[in-house]
């Protein structure tokens, strides 16, 4: 496991420093349970933990190992054989899809922060007001987020079909002569794809965002527009630094969402002509007809790396947050 | 994090949702309209791509064809939808959801809780460790993984009676599997936050009068966890059945996919026929609209409680 190292270190490293004074608080230790107990409550997280090792971490770990070896899948383990860095090399220097799918990624990264962030924020602070139908308002903003992403690429596909989409038809750009080709044009279809994901990422972000303010005291938020502050002053002196916890949260959800971008476009087009993504050059590596599972797992590991570079972190202050209090 | 601040008491669900709408100061009369208009504009945006797609799915191919898309006139009726639902083999791909969605659901759930259990009721050194392994193998994109397991899936036989391949991959259980190994990460974060708020008595208590481990989490614990084993149930069958990504990889059997990564085929099927296409995707989406509309309160507080779900 890749998080071993960091996440172990800490847990054992205080318990030899004062071992004496830990060990009362501890409310039951190993040694007061049966062999019974001891054999229910090692099966109990036995046995998810296999499984999520064994169908998760293991093959992140063999997706890193892979990415050294050539191995075109046919044939057993016995076909692979070492490749060095040239996987890496390739990606970097002569596949044409890659830069395109890095350059796809960020854009999706960018546009995440940059609309249903704000938006979401926006309009968790107005719904979480006293006011009428916020519950509606509410409903409706997170209404995409319960479909799946494969539907919300039919649901692209039919308000940006270029003849019989609502875009064109209600700006009247459906003619052979002032045609606007969303899903066909390399330079426009992947801002089609960004707006149907943003529809349903602010609905997202929105709910989280309404959790979040329930930990701001409200009568904080009255106290400073008593004492004259408006709304925005409010907002970024009592509100936004109660929201420090959350933020990090959706940051995180933010950033796994862009990196795990795939259903969308893969419906829309099989993430081609303007659509490439990372997620989409790993998935044809294996199930293409070209099989090349050492190139698609350097592809891989270069998406493993970004995400546990958030991952990571996140998770351990979690824990260790938790661990404290 | 807000899961741990709201599952700080077993009453935090329900105590929530009686604080909903929380008392910020009223804002003056123009400014509270210029927000109703500009709240009712934003929705009416949002709802306008499920509107024309229900709108279109009412109206013969022919119908919008002779009149356009952004119209009004021509005939209206249902013959989309019957279409889509005997041409596209909606039943057959239903059923196949529902074999894959319930098992996993419920194993999920299973097996989480039983981790949840141990992490949050006792304090055992590699608890830390167990939580970050699970939470942030949830985290990962599916991409990440998935070239090593789909070779794996390829060298793991299974009896004929389970897979007509012979092997995980191309299988129900294949595809029930890792969506449990994906999900039981962020079902057993929650739960074990939740269960760390149960009073130390309660299973003191039953341990005393000689009740095992298994009792205790059978008969003492699992009852207490009902509101958010419900919140979390909504969540991860609308996920389950929402997944398109390992049952596009893992299932080749074009007859054995779930809907959600049928709908693939029915593209090439009913072709530029968007009406058809418009019909089959609102079918595909009553499942999960019926569930949020029915359990809208578990399904956000299973969000909330989380809040780490990517």
């Amino acid at each position: 496991m890749s998080m071993n190292p960091a996440s172990t270190t800490p847990v054992s490293a205080p318990a030899p420093a004062q071992p004496a004074a830990r060990r009362p608080k501890r409310r039951n230790s190993v040694t007061r349970l049966g062999a019974r107990d001891r054999l229910t409550l090692t099966l109990m997280a036995g046995v998810p933990t296999i499984l999520t090792v064994g169908l998760v971490w293991i093959p992140a770990l063999a997706t890193i190992v892979l990415s050294f070896t050539n191995w075109n899948g046919i044939g057993g383990l016995s076909q692979i054989t070492g490749a060095g860095l040239q996987n890496y090399r390739v990606m970097f220097t002569i596949y044409p899809e890659f830069p395109p799918a890095i350059e796809h990624n960020l854009l999706w990264l960018a546009v995440f922060f940059a609309v249903p962030l704000p938006l979401g924020l926006y309009l968790a602070t107005q719904l979480n007001k006293q006011m009428r139908f916020s519950r509606v308002y509410q409903s409706v903003i997170f209404l995409p987020v319960v479909l799946s992403l494969a539907l919300i690429g039919f649901m692209t596909e039919l308000v940006f079909s270029p003849t019989q989409g609502l875009i064109n038809n209600l700006t009247g750009h459906t003619k052979q002569s002032n045609l606007v080709d969303w899903l066909g044009d390399p330079h426009l279809n992947i801002w089609a794809v960004l707006i149907m994901a943003c529809w349903r990422q602010t609905g997202y972000i929105m709910i989280l965002y309404l959790a979040g303010l329930k930990s701001v005291d409200p009568s904080q938020v009255e106290a400073a527009q008593l004492d004259g502050a408006n709304e925005w002053v409010s907002f970024r002196h009592v509100v936004w630094p109660a929201l420090r916890s959350v933020n990090i949260v959706v940051m995180v959800v933010t950033v796994i969402e862009s990196l795990r971008a795939f259903d969308i476009v893969y419906i829309v087009n099989q993430g081609t002509n303007g659509l490439e993504l990372l997620s989409v050059l790993i998935t044809d590596n294996i199930i293409g007809e070209t099989s090349r599972i050492g190139f698609g797992s350097a592809l891989a590991t270069v998406l493993l790396v970004i995400s546990l570079a958030f991952v990571v972190p996140y998770v351990y202050t979690t824990f260790r947050k938790d661990r404290r209090s | 994090m807000t899961a741990a601040t709201d599952a700080q008491q077993p009453g935090g669900l329900a105590a929530r949702r009686g604080r909903a709408d929380r008392p910020y100061r009223r804002p003056a009369r123009p400014v509270r309209a210029a927000l109703h208009i500009f709240l009712i504009g934003t929705c009416l945006v949002w709802l306008a791509p499920l509107l024309y797609a229900l709108y279109t799915a009412l109206r013969p191919y022919a119908s919008t064809q002779t009149h356009g898309y952004v119209s009004f006139g021509g005939t209206y009726n249902f013959t989309n939808f019957s279409n889509a639902w005997s041409q596209g083999d909606l039943p057959l791909y239903f059923r196949n959801s529902f074999v894959i969605t319930i098992p996993a659901l419920v194993l999920t759930l299973f097996l989480a809780s039983m981790v949840g259990f141990v992490v949050a009721r006792h304090s055992f050194k590699i608890n830390i460790v167990l939580l970050m392994i699970f939470t942030a193998g949830n985290l990962l994109p599916q991409q990440a993984i998935i070239t090593p397991l789909y070779k794996l899936y390829l060298m793991i036989p299974l009896p004929s009676w389970l897979s007509d391949s012979g092997y995980l991959d191309d299988s129900f259980l294949g595809l029930i599997l890792i969506n449990v190994a994906f999900q039981t990460g962020f079902c057993a974060f929650v739960l074990s936050n939740y269960m760390r708020t149960i009073p130390h008595e309660l299973t003191e208590a039953a341990r005393v009068d000689g009740a095992s481990e298994w009792r205790q989490y059978r008969q003492v614990i699992l009852p207490l966890c009902r509101p958010v084993l419900a919140a979390l149930a909504t969540l991860e069958f609308t996920w389950i059945y929402n997944d398109f990504f390992w049952a596009t990889v893992l299932m080749q059997t074009g007859a054995n996919r779930p809907i959600t990564a049928a709908l693939n085929n029915l593209q090439g099927q009913f072709f530029v026929n968007n009406n058809l296409i418009s019909a089959a995707a609102l079918i595909v989406a009553v499942p999960t609209l019926a569930v949020f509309i029915a359990l809208q309160k578990q399904f956000v507080s299973g969000l909330t409680l989380g809040a780490t779900k990517g």
